[in-house]
């Protein structure tokens, strides 16, 4: 696709199949404590 | 659902069901929200097709054509049939399934210390006293049934989070060393991993502190708002004095001995210092490679308190703080920005975007004496006492709340480009504001949105330097 970049490989419907395994950090542990940052947590179940 | 910006000379599109992130010229871009325009009044696609070339050619004249326009048309539609383009949100049923189900408790916020050595202007503790709790520290017995607790209400969960936590959890340190020690023990028999991590104002930091940390906490998070003068003036001694020249060369010390292990140097910006991004820049140049700075969250009476007005200022400077950190990657000196990490291929599963932070259910604090709350925020404010670490939780009702509090459950979030990143916000800001934890934060939100813009564009301007 010569006017098209995609910078993802998979797609969130992907991880319904083996996700929720829930061994992945709770996002408030990490270093905001204030605001809910989910989306730069990483997976755990690979 | 497609998010389009332009942002640093890239056109960005988000197709927010998908996750996909893809980088168009402008052709594409405006046939991309023509197509979203039109699918939404719900015609079909061949009928978009048949009307795209027209628009195009009425917004652009001659510029392209048709042949252009018709090889753009014909990928369009190739990403709507991959399921990475106008991606219907299919999660809902699954979301709610998953938020019913038994709950297990993976991750305890214990504060260690209802105590500091700081009289930061901003604390949301109190400077430990949390909303009029007694100053004290946890006793070490109520710390060993805390994590008794943890382990037995874990369930089939392996990696058990532990947060040391104040206040300042180096007042009471002979407590955090024995807990530690009582963690490892128990973690054995029972078949767990404890993660351990350490929230610290530094003033306490010595050789002894720094070593145990870098055996035992997994990741530490150093608290520093950046430049002397913006750091001195709101993390103040409690008789008066600045902090910064106490802890700023412990802090150099500390990065340095980490090794691989993780750390943080975490800031806090206010109104008083709009230009955070000269903070981020200083405390890069000071040696450390891992930096957050949050927005203070205060009532709009307080005079630091971030304001609606100072939101175009704010979005300019994260627009700036992004440009920094690309430059730095380029020149091969990458500094992390813990609101702009971003794994476009590995990032956390449908479930955990969707189902909240856990507070009230995974994740809840603990007091000195043992009280449970659903999480550190909401210490102190009698109506969400859950429970204690001896008699466990009570208040199954407050429990059961936060359980359905989740993305769908809010309106605010439902449209939301943002809401497979920050999980629907954070409910203790929700309750401040609103009184009620499925509202969402709305400056919180803006600032949301506005990071995750700049962290999708720095991953693009990467990209392009990879090629």
């Amino acid at each position: 696709m010569k006017r098209i970049k995609t910078l993802t490989e998979k797609t969130l419907k992907n991880t319904v199949v083996k996700g929720g395994c829930g061994e992945c950090q709770t996002s408030c542990q990490s270093a905001c404590k204030t605001s809910c940052t989910v989306g730069n947590q990483s997976c755990e179940n690979k | 659902m497609v998010h389009q910006y332009k942002n640093n000379g890239y056109n960005i599109v988000l197709d927010v069901c998908s996750g996909s992130v893809h980088v168009v010229d402008e052709l594409v871009y405006d046939m991309i929200e023509f197509y979203q325009d039109k699918l939404n009044e719900g015609q079909k696609t061949e009928a978009v097709r048949s009307e795209v070339i027209a628009y195009i050619q009425q917004k652009h004249g001659n510029t392209y054509s048709i042949e252009d326009i018709s090889d753009a048309a014909s990928d369009i539609e190739e990403l709507m049939e991959a399921g990475q383009l106008f991606t219907e949100d299919v999660y809902r049923d699954i979301i709610m399934d998953f938020k019913k189900r038994k709950t297990v408790v993976k991750a305890l916020c214990l504060h260690i210390a209802h105590d500091c050595n700081l009289a930061c202007q901003y604390c949301f503790a109190d400077e430990g006293e949390y909303h009029g709790q007694k100053r004290e520290l946890m006793s070490l017995e109520v710390g060993k049934k805390a994590l008794d607790f943890l382990i037995e209400n874990s369930g089939n969960r392996v990696n058990l989070e532990v947060d040391f936590f104040g206040g300042e959890p180096l007042m009471n340190f002979d407590v955090v060393k024995e807990l530690v020690a009582y963690g490892r023990m128990r973690e054995k028999e029972a078949n767990k991993n404890f993660r351990f991590t350490l929230t610290t104002n530094g003033v306490l930091l010595n050789d002894e502190v720094m070593e145990f940390c870098n055996k035992e906490i997994s990741n530490v998070v150093l608290s520093l708002d950046g430049r002397k003068e913006i750091n001195d003036m709101m993390r103040p001694t409690r008789n008066g004095h600045g902090s910064y020249d106490v802890i700023v060369p412990k802090f150099q010390r500390f990065v340095e001995s980490r090794g691989d292990k993780s750390y943080y140097v975490r800031g806090t910006f206010t109104r008083h210092n709009l230009d955070f991004t000269e903070d981020f820049k200083h405390m890069a140049d000071l040696g450390f490679k891992e930096i957050s700075i949050e927005p203070v969250v205060s009532p709009d009476e307080c005079e630091y308190a971030i304001r609606q007005e100072d939101l175009p200022v704010i979005f300019e400077e994260y627009d700036k703080l992004a440009q920094d950190i690309i430059r730095r990657h380029k020149e091969g000196k990458p500094v992390t920005f813990f609101h702009y990490m971003l794994d476009l291929n590995g990032g956390p599963c449908v479930y955990k975007r969707l189902s909240g932070c856990g507070s009230g259910t995974e994740y809840l604090a603990v007091t000195p004496t043992g009280q449970l709350y659903p999480c550190h925020q909401f210490v102190g404010q009698e109506e969400f006492l859950l429970g204690d670490v001896y008699n466990g939780i009570n208040r199954t009702d407050i429990v059961d709340e936060f359980k359905l509090c989740n993305v769908y459950a809010k309106d605010k979030c439902k449209d939301c480009f943002a809401r497979f990143y920050c999980s629907g916000g954070c409910a203790a800001n929700s309750y401040q504001f609103h009184g009620s934890i499925t509202d969402a934060y709305d400056i919180g939100c803006e600032l949301q949105r506005k990071r995750i813009e700049c962290a999708i564009m720095i991953k693009a301007a990467l990209a392009d330097e990879e090629d």
